[in-house]
């Protein structure tokens, strides 16, 4: 990658390549309808699991079932667009491994677009259909206004591309190791479990961490204490809620550098 | 000796990977911490939730995270590959081996086991005792019938496993069935959310199920909630799904090999 390629080579490659890859999962329909059937049972068995927790109880940290719920699809649907678009990056290591990362670097397409849409799984959107089925349940609830409707949409995006951000720069860490690939998890599936909850059950420690070193808070919780009308339980300033797109863009910036780093030092097993 | 020869293989085999297993015990802990937060919580506003104290939930979280990968509810161990060589065509060598293919793939899934009962499982349980109040087994026999439930559950879980390994036979492709396996054996084995808490008769039916063998019986006999004669039936109940899915697969793969013309070559 000696010279950034125009974003519109990276964008038509991605595409050809997912293409490819969506058509050869059809070559075994009966895993394919059941992977799909899967990753919207588990999403939803998910949230199943929360809604057992509300009939011993009738309110989360003074949030609702309804509420948690608005919170549970906006973290989901960030998390599951980012999964879909960019997940396979966590088989980074293994590309590096079987030097297919080499075989890559050779071909006309930006890096991180290949590495991204191979094995690109269309099975994927079932986990974002499910969140949106929550989320648009949960909407049902909110008192909407003109710029509730912006910060929610605002939020979304901003939230996919918060994930996105993670995802790419926790698998950096294999062009260095490439048996730690579990520790990015904690921070992905992890990240999405802490932000299904309100955060004001945490301890201010722990929001803190999310809002100011690994900024996941931005991904639900700031813009949803807008949207819900709610006074932040740790009194960080109100402006918080309006930061996410701003979030966003910084920790694309960062993953970006931290991408071309990673590729820069990177070195063929030789294999 | 064959099979303890062939479960200590596995359990070295798996050990090899030292960095991958201190990644899965720093991810295991984040998760046991969340869910710790989330269930005190719960239990401070209901403090009988399902029978359990505050102490009884957060040491079931912990529980819960040891035993994620000792039963493999996430998949995984030797009928991962078991599938792969039916794929290959190399599982026609483990067919005409003079030792039963049952025993062979079950001894190894032991073996790994206990390599993740010895790090994942360990390892995050004493992160929890640092971190939160957790109620420990009373005596040290209690330990004892906590303990030797596991290799049941273990094989209840291997059963399962399997069954859906076997498939491989006839539909090439076990990813599918494998993610199926994976979703019910996550939220009935009590890994979402106890089963104690499942309200009215889906409480039943979890209860009912083999996954009720991976956590929530063994986790009943470690907090004290099964004493006594419930030990028995609790141990019954895990005997009977494993000998029930071990006939189940010791006839699956009877029809496997009767039917089914080996791929590979």
């Amino acid at each position: 990658m000696a010279e950034p390629a125009p974003l519109r080579g990276a964008w038509t490659g991605y595409w050809q390549i997912a293409a490819m890859w969506v058509h050869a999962s059809m070559a075994y329909p009966l895993s394919f309808w059941l992977l799909t059937l899967g990753g919207f049972v588990i999403g939803g068995l998910d949230f199943v699991g929360i809604w057992i927790l509300f009939h011993s109880i009738d309110a989360m940290g003074g949030f609702s079932l309804t509420e948690v719920g608005f919170l549970y699809g906006a973290t989901g649907l960030g998390l599951a667009l980012a999964d879909m678009y960019v997940g396979r990056i966590e088989r980074l290591g293994q590309m590096i491994r079987m030097g297919t990362l080499d075989t890559m670097m050779v071909k006309p397409i930006p890096l991180l677009a290949q590495v991204c849409s191979n094995e690109f799984a269309l099975r994927r959107l079932a986990r974002v259909f499910l969140c949106v089925l929550v989320f648009a349940w949960a909407s049902l609830y909110v008192d909407w206004t003109a710029l509730r409707v912006v910060v929610a949409a605002v939020m979304i995006v901003s939230g996919a591309l918060i994930f996105f951000s993670v995802f790419i720069m926790l698998a950096c860490i294999q062009f260095w190791t490439a048996d730690a690939v579990e520790v990015a998890n904690a921070f992905t599936y992890g990240g999405n479990t802490v932000t299904q909850y309100p955060l004001a059950i945490f301890p201010s420690e722990v929001v803190k961490g999310l809002t100011f070193l690994m900024p996941l808070a931005f991904v639900n919780w700031y813009p949803a204490l807008f949207i819900l009308d709610r006074e932040d339980p740790f009194g960080f300033p109100e402006w918080f809620q309006f930061l996410s797109p701003v979030v966003a863009v910084v920790m694309v910036t960062l993953t970006t550098f931290v991408w071309r780093f990673g590729v820069r030092h990177y070195r063929s097993t030789g294999s | 000796m064959l099979h303890v020869a062939i479960a200590t293989r596995a359990f070295r085999r798996y050990s090899t990977y030292g960095a991958a297993t201190l990644a899965g015990i720093f991810t295991n802990s984040v998760f046991g911490i969340i869910m710790c937060f989330v269930y005190v919580e719960v239990w401070n506003q209901r403090p009988d939730a399902g029978g359990y104290d505050v102490s009884d939930a957060l040491t079931y979280v912990w529980l819960g995270q040891a035993m994620l990968m000792t039963m493999a509810i996430f998949g995984g161990g030797s009928p991962d590959d078991l599938a792969t060589r039916i794929k290959s065509g190399d599982v026609a060598i483990d067919l005409y081996r003079p030792v039963g293919l049952l025993g062979w793939y079950l001894a190894a899934d032991l073996g790994r086991a206990a390599y993740h009962l010895c790090t994942r499982g360990l390892a995050p349980t004493v992160v929890g005792a640092l971190l939160f109040d957790l109620t420990f087994p009373s005596a040290p026999w209690v330990w004892l019938v906590f303990l030797a439930t596991l290799p049941i559950a273990v094989t209840v879980s291997f059963g399962l496993r399997l069954l859906i390994a076997l498939t491989t036979f006839w539909i090439f492709d076990d990813t599918g069935p494998r993610m199926m396996l994976v979703v019910l054996g996550t939220f009935f084995s009590g890994m979402t959310v106890p089963l104690v808490i499942f309200p009215g008769a889906l409480r039943d039916l979890a209860m009912a199920l083999p996954w009720a063998s991976l956590l929530q019986v063994p986790a009943d006999i470690w907090l004290g909630h099964r004493t006594g004669w419930e030990i028995v039936t609790g141990y019954g109940f895990m005997v009977a799904w494993a000998v029930a899915l071990m006939v189940a697969c010791a006839g699956v793969l009877r029809l496997a090999e009767r039917r089914v013309v080996v791929q590979g070559g």
